[in-house]
C-alpha cells in the first residue's frame, strides 16, 4: 500500500529533490563567490575592511540558519522593498550563511601557504595581484577543498528549513503527500533516505575532484 | 677587461627593523660581469641588504640605480627593475604546486606574457643550463635540496636578469648538493653573470669572487680581491673570522 502511493506520488517529490539540489547548488555558488572574497579581504584588507567582514562573520554564524530565514523573509527583504519568492530568499540566506564559514576555511588555507611563496613571486617581477591569483589562489584552494567539502552535505541538510517559509523543497514536499495521504513513515524514510543519497553522491563527486587535482607531496591528500 | 661602468649603485642603505639598526649606511659600487661575495657574521646585515636591492625590504633610506635608473622610489615601475634583478633563496621558494617547468615559465607567461609555446621553449633551455631538463615534470616535493636550487636558479635567469642576487644560496644543503649548486653558480659567474651572493662557502668565494666584502654591524667592513683579503695585513677582522671558519671546518 505504503508502496504504490510512493510511486504515485513519486514526480512530485521528485520535483522537490530538483528544488532542494536548486537551493543547495546557489547556496554553495554564493557561498563561495562571496566567501572567497571575504577570505582574501579578511587577510590582505585594510583594518576597516577586516572589521566589517569578521562583523559579517560574526553576525551569520551567531544565528541559527531559521532565525537568518525569518529575518530575511519577513524583516529585511521587505524592508528592502524587495519581493523575492521564497526560493530566492532560502537560496541568498543559505549563500550567505555558508558565505560566513567558507570565508574562515578559505583565510585558514591562505594563510597556511609560506610567505615565501609571496615572496618568491613578487621577486619575479608579478604584482601582489598577480601573485594572489597564479600563485596563493591554487595553492590555497587545494587546501582548502577538504574543508570546504563539509559545506556540501551541511548546506543540504540545512536546506530543509526552507520548509519554514514555503520553499517546495524535498521536506516540504513530503510532508503535503503525508497531509494528502495520512501514510507518514513511509514517507518520511523515503525523504531521509533521498537525503542521504543526494549527501553520499555529492560526497563522493567532490572526493573525485580532490583527487584529480592532487599534486604529489602537496597538501593534506599528498604523498 | 670589465665593463668600466657601474651596473648596479647602492648608495647609503640604512635599514632598521625596530630598534635594530641592521644596516647602518651601505655603500656599493657593481661593475658589468663581476661577482661579489658577501661573507661576514650572522645578523650583520647582509641577506638584509640583498633584500634592499629588489625592495622586497624597502631601505629607510638611501639609493639603488640600477643602469642608472634609480629603484627605490620606483612605485609599480619595481616591478620591471625586480624582473632584471634575479633573486635565489636559501630556502629556495618553489612554487609548490607547479612542476619544474612550470615553477620557470609562470612568470614568463604571467609578466613578460609570452606565448606558451616561447616560455615552455625559453623554460626548457634554462632548466638545461642547470642540468635539470630531464626533471622538468617533476614537482618541487619530489626533488631533491640541490635539484630545487638549481630549478630556482633557472627560473630567475629566465626572466634574462641584469644581475642575480643570491641569498645564502646552500646553507640549506649537504656538501654533496652544495657542490651541484656552486657549480651550477660557478659556470653562471664564468659566463659574465653580474652576481652578487651572501654565502659562507669560503672556498667559493675565494675562487669565484672578483670581491669580496666583509661585513659586520652593519656596515662593510673591508672588502677587496679574495687575494688581498686573505693576504694584506690590512684585513685583519676578516682574517679573524675566515680562520674561526676554518677552525670548525677542520
Amino acid at each position: 500500500m505504503a508502496l504504490s502511493i510512493l510511486i504515485d506520488w513519486f514526480p512530485y517529490l521528485f520535483s522537490g529533490i530538483v528544488l532542494t539540489l536548486g537551493l543547495v547548488a546557489s547556496a554553495l555558488i554564493i557561498g563561495a563567490g562571496v566567501g572567497l572574497p571575504l577570505a582574501l579581504g579578511q587577510v590582505y584588507g585594510s583594518l576597516p575592511v577586516r572589521s566589517a567582514i569578521a562583523t559579517f562573520v560574526w553576525f551569520f554564524r551567531g544565528l541559527p540558519v531559521l532565525v537568518l530565514l525569518f529575518l530575511f523573509y519577513f524583516g529585511i527583504f521587505p524592508a528592502l522593498g524587495l519581493d523575492l519568492p521564497a526560493f530566492y530568499v532560502g537560496a541568498v540566506v543559505l549563500g550567505l550563511w555558508g558565505a560566513a564559514y567558507q570565508s574562515q576555511v578559505f583565510r585558514g588555507a591562505i594563510q597556511s601557504i609560506s610567505e615565501g611563496q609571496m615572496i618568491a613571486a613578487r621577486s619575479l617581477g608579478m604584482s601582489r595581484f598577480q601573485a594572489i591569483k597564479s600563485i596563493i589562489l591554487p595553492q590555497a584552494m587545494r587546501i582548502a577543498l577538504p574543508g570546504w567539502s563539509n559545506q556540501y552535505p551541511e548546506i543540504l541538510t540545512e536546506s530543509s528549513v526552507c520548509y519554514a517559509i514555503g520553499v517546495a523543497e524535498l521536506l516540504t514536499r513530503s510532508s503535503q503527500i503525508v497531509s494528502q495521504t495520512y501514510v507518514t513513515m513511509p514517507i518520511y524514510l523515503a525523504c531521509a533516505v533521498i537525503f542521504i543519497l543526494l549527501s553520499y553522491a555529492g560526497t563522493s563527486c567532490i572526493h573525485m575532484v580532490e583527487k584529480k587535482i592532487a599534486i604529489p607531496g602537496f597538501g593534506p591528500g599528498g604523498s | 677587461m670589465t665593463d668600466t661602468t657601474y651596473i648596479l649603485r647602492i648608495e647609503n642603505i640604512k635599514k632598521a627593523f625596530g630598534k635594530n639598526e641592521v644596516l647602518k649606511g651601505v655603500s656599493l659600487d657593481v661593475r658589468k660581469g663581476e661577482t661579489i661575495c658577501f661573507i661576514g657574521p650572522s645578523g650583520t646585515g647582509k641577506s638584509t641588504l640583498l633584500r634592499c636591492i629588489n625592495q622586497l625590504t624597502i631601505p629607510d633610506s638611501g639609493k639603488i640605480f640600477l643602469n642608472d635608473e634609480e629603484v627605490t622610489h620606483a612605485g609599480p615601475r619595481i616591478n620591471y627593475f625586480r624582473q632584471k634583478i634575479g633573486m635565489v633563496f636559501q630556502n629556495f621558494f618553489l612554487f609548490d604546486h607547479l612542476t619544474a617547468v612550470r615553477n620557470v615559465e609562470i612568470a614568463l607567461l604571467k609578466v613578460k606574457k609570452m606565448n606558451p609555446k616561447e616560455a615552455r621553449e625559453k623554460a626548457m633551455f634554462e632548466l638545461k643550463q642547470v642540468g635539470m631538463a630531464d626533471w622538468a615534470d617533476h614537482y618541487p616535493a619530489e626533488l631533491s635540496g640541490g635539484q630545487a636550487q638549481r630549478v630556482s636558479i633557472a627560473r630567475a635567469l629566465a626572466m634574462d636578469p641584469d644581475i642575480m642576487l643570491f641569498d645564502e644560496p646552500t646553507s640549506a644543503l649537504d656538501p654533496e648538493l652544495t657542490r651541484e649548486v656552486l657549480e651550477v653558480m660557478k659556470k653562471l659567474a664564468l659566463e659574465g653573470m653580474t652576481m652578487l651572493v651572501v654565502t659562507h662557502e669560503m672556498g667559493f668565494a675565494c675562487s669565484v669572487a672578483n670581491k669580496i666584502c666583509f661585513m659586520e654591524h652593519g656596515h662593510i667592513k673591508e672588502q677587496g680581491t679574495p687575494a688581498e683579503l686573505l693576504n694584506n695585513p690590512e684585513f685583519e677582522r676578516c682574517k679573524a673570522f675566515i680562520g674561526e671558519f676554518r677552525e670548525y671546518s677542520q
